[in-house]
């Protein structure tokens, strides 16, 4: 069984001429992380709010464990997956702790067993509980609001995540180190991650496979050791000549 | 002037309060009824837009009307006495919370909506939870100036019968008695500066993450 599965799944925005996510098959196994890399208005967001749902597809099913996820409760299907994106979309009005609590609190756990596993969590994504439980998200640097996202999103112990450029508007050297972070809660959880990205050495990084996404339609599934030997096409060999060039910049400028 | 003023508070100390009492209970009242209109009625307009497309010009029209206009025009429709009195004060104060109300709901971005909706609230609870608490403070800006528009215009209503501090006021005109005109006025102002800080009191204590 797939964590997750897509099945010739297509979406056409109304009024559009093409599908934005356009008869659409893969399939990922539990503990993945698989990344989505492709430019801007290829349908990468589009393809993720399929999966919780944000999006019904036009055609096609989307299985999770199993299970096709037009059959499910909507909002209980939400509650177990989790999702965060680059605008981080924290309540302002809610204390860190609060926010972190949502899904449990929509969940009903005991409180003891939420301020438990809010500060677990707080740990976990590396800010100190007592420091910063009871602060606001305008309190806090635009790194911290996406460790407060991420721990929101991880707060109810869902199997999959769905990340939407999480990382796209913090600067590099926070990014860098996002990264890193982001790479070891993976490997200690076993969840499966759907990471969506723009930037080619965050897919590269990140992903044990990477899917790549031009005009709605997955132009290669691979390990980033594969694409990089055996390029599907033309359009992903021109995407790894524009890091060679890059490369080449920096290694005659330093 | 100040000597006349002390003479008139202690023999109408009565009067006095009984006005302030009236003046505060009807604008209290104005301000309730607008409120339980005004709030729904801005959430069905960003509901449907259909509505709104009428609704908030209307509204918006509604708005600049002089305050003195739609009390007079009232008197043919309800006569005279606090009920008029009551529907124009309501009348000039839906306006301002209605249309903050919408413009509140309106400028909470989308994302923030999908992301309540993609934790997996319910449409109720995402209203309860984040699109209300998030539109709060454009809806208090709009309670706070519904209710010193009130205060102002409910002392114009002493001239359709309503009673109240407008009622000093008047007299005072009537008989050039600068002290009662002296009395009513600061009175009316004060009421109002108190009106309007509460609100902003009320504000501080429900969104306590806007002054941290
Ligand atoms: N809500 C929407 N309504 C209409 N068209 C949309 C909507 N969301 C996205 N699109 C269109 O669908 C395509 C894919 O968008 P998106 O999935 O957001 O791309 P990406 O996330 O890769 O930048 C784009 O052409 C975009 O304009
Ligand atoms: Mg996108």
């Amino acid at each position: 069984m797939h964590a997750i599965e897509f099945c010739d799944v297509s979406k056409k925005f109304h009024g559009s001429a093409q599908n934005a996510v356009d008869h659409v098959s893969f399939a990922a196994e539990e503990g993945e992380f698989i990344t989505i890399l492709g430019s801007s208005g290829c349908g990468k967001t589009t393809l993720l709010k399929l999966v919780n749902r944000l999006y019904e597809p036009d055609a096609g099913s989307i299985l999770l464990f199993g299970e096709d996820i037009a059959d499910a409760d909507v909002t209980n299907l939400r509650r177990r997956i989790g999702y965060v994106i680059q605008q981080i979309g924290l309540f302002p009005h809610m204390t860190v702790a609060a926010n972190i609590a949502v899904v449990p609190e929509l969940l009903h756990w005991e409180k003891e067993r939420i301020s438990a596993r809010t500060d677990e969590l707080l740990t976990l994504v590396g800010l100190p509980p007592e420091e910063y439980r009871s602060r606001y998200p305008g309190q806090l640097s635009g790194g911290q609001q996406q460790r407060i996202g991420l721990a929101r999103a991880l707060a109810a112990d869902p199997k999959l995540m769905l990340l939407d450029e999480p990382f796209g508007a913090v600067d590099p050297i926070t990014r860098a180190k996002l990264q890193e972070e982001l790479l070891q809660i993976h490997g200690g959880l076993g969840k499966t991650f759907l990471f969506v990205t723009h930037d080619i050495e965050e897919a590269f990084r990140l992903g044990n496979r990477v899917i790549i996404m031009n005009a709605g339609k997955i132009l290669q599934f691979d390990t980033p050791e594969q694409i990089i030997k055996h390029p599907a096409d033309e359009f992903v060999v021109s995407m790894m000549r524009s890091v060679q060039e890059k490369e080449r910049f920096w290694r005659e400028l330093l | 002037m100040f000597a006349e003023m002390a003479g008139y508070f202690q023999n109408n100390m009565d009067d006095f309060l009984r006005a302030i009492a009236t003046h505060a209970a009807i604008s209290a009242l104005a301000l309730f009824l607008a409120a339980a209109i005004g709030i729904p009625a801005g959430i069905l307009c960003v509901r449907h837009r259909g509505v709104q497309r009428w609704v908030v010009p209307l509204f918006q029209a509604l708005r600049i009307l002089p305050s003195l206009a739609v009390l007079f025009l009232l008197i043919p429709v309800l006569g005279t006495g606090l009920l008029p009195a009551l529907v124009a004060l309501v009348l000039l104060a839906v306006p301002s919370i209605l249309l903050n109300t919408v413009a509140g709901l309106l400028q909470t971005p989308e994302f923030m909506l999908e992301t309540a909706a993609a934790c997996g609230m319910t449409r109720g609870q995402i209203w309860r939870s984040v699109w209300l608490p998030m539109a709060l403070p454009m809806i208090l800006t709009g309670i706070k100036n519904a209710v010193t528009e009130i205060i102002a215009s409910a002392t114009l209503a002493a001239k359709i019968g309503a009673g109240g501090l407008g009622e000093i006021i008047f007299t005072g005109l009537g008989l050039y008695r600068f002290d009662l005109l002296l009395a009513g006025g600061l009175t009316v102002a004060l009421l109002s500066l108190l009106a309007a800080g509460s609100v902003s009191l009320l504000g501080r204590l429900l969104m306590r993450y806007k002054y941290v």
